[in-house]
């Protein structure tokens, strides 16, 4: 199976995500430029962290403008795995993909540290891999993590059970203590917490394999039938 | 030529801690007085003749809904100014 790496101006996770397809989990990857207009030929999308174009305006609000982002929508669409991580995570709220937005951290401080974890469900095609309540170590690295939507959209949330991630210790004002939430059909997934940076026992944690090991899973069980 | 000036600034619900960092500095300058502070953003747009106001108010107002303000936890208004009125 084939991922694609989106990489925006001010991207600067990319390689990260891409070494831990490439090295980790041994799949193929392909960096894709946010100047393409199609997705054409890949199993799975990752948008990757940083900065795009600067956090100018709002994070992600210059980014989802972008000649791929009508691929990256008619992608979801399709039901195939989108998984945006921090900036990208801001990129799908900002393009409409996922509900509700990423405010200022609470503390109005950037937060760059490891944070424990709870998963909230482990039946997603990003998160099967872990098991419900299990406690996972993940780095953060964000000044915009605070997860806001209003009381209705939260209430769909939980009833529709997208929230796949909670902090252990809400370290950013998150509602519901949010840290990761996947659309309705399941098939696009934001999160803060940057799973492509613990994907190695040495540097720390190796928690996040099961992110990737999930999505991986999820198209071979499925043999690759979408269309 | 016509000047918009835009506003754009978080509801009501939303905490904004930039807008508490400031009221905070305020204080300790010794301005007690000063109950609330509201920190947002403001544009202005210097538009080309052309358009009917009512071309321009369903201009202005796609271009905040599409890209200037985000309705999850922003609110924006604007003004129209004639360009002499500008200068």
């Amino acid at each position: 199976m084939k991922f694609a790496v989106l990489a925006f101006p001010g991207s600067n996770c990319e390689m990260d995500l891409y070494n831990a397809i490439k090295d980790i989990i041994k799949e193929d990857v392909e960096l894709v430029s946010y100047k393409k207009n199609t997705l054409e030929g890949f199993d799975a999308v990752l948008i990757p962290g940083g900065f795009s174009y600067g956090d100018y305006l709002r994070s992600g609000a210059i980014a989802r403008f972008s000649p791929i982002i009508p691929a990256l929508q008619e992608f979801a669409k399709s039901g195939k795995p989108v998984l945006g991580i921090c900036n990208g995570f801001q990129i799908l709220t900002e393009a409409g993909l996922l509900p509700g937005s990423l405010q200022k951290n609470v503390s109005a401080k950037f937060i760059c540290k490891t944070e424990p974890l709870v998963v909230n469900n482990d039946h997603s095609m990003f998160s099967s891999e872990y098991k419900e309540g299990q406690l996972i170590s993940l780095p953060i690295a964000h000044g915009d993590g605070n997860y806001y939507c209003d009381q209705d959209t939260l209430r769909e949330l939980v009833a529709n059970d997208q929230i796949v991630f909670k902090y252990a210790n809400n370290p950013n004002g998150s509602v519901d203590n949010i840290a990761g939430i996947i659309n309705k059909q399941g098939n696009v997934l934001g999160m803060m917490p940057h799973p492509e940076r613990a994907v190695e026992a040495v540097l720390g944690s190796d928690d996040g394999i099961g992110v990737f090991q999930s999505i991986v899973n999820h198209i071979k069980s499925r043999g690759v039938i979408y269309e | 030529m016509a000047l918009v000036k835009v506003y754009v600034n978080y509801k009501k619900s939303i905490l904004n801690p930039e807008a508490e960092a400031v009221h905070k500095a305020l204080k300790r300058l010794g301005y007690d007085n000063i109950d609330d502070v509201k920190l947002g953003k403001y544009f202005e747009l210097t538009v080309a003749d052309g358009k009917s106001k009512a071309e321009l108010d369903s201009e202005i107002n796609e271009i905040c809904d599409k890209l200037l303000a985000n309705y999850n936890m922003e609110n924006y208004h604007y003004e129209i100014v004639e360009a002499e009125a500008a200068q």
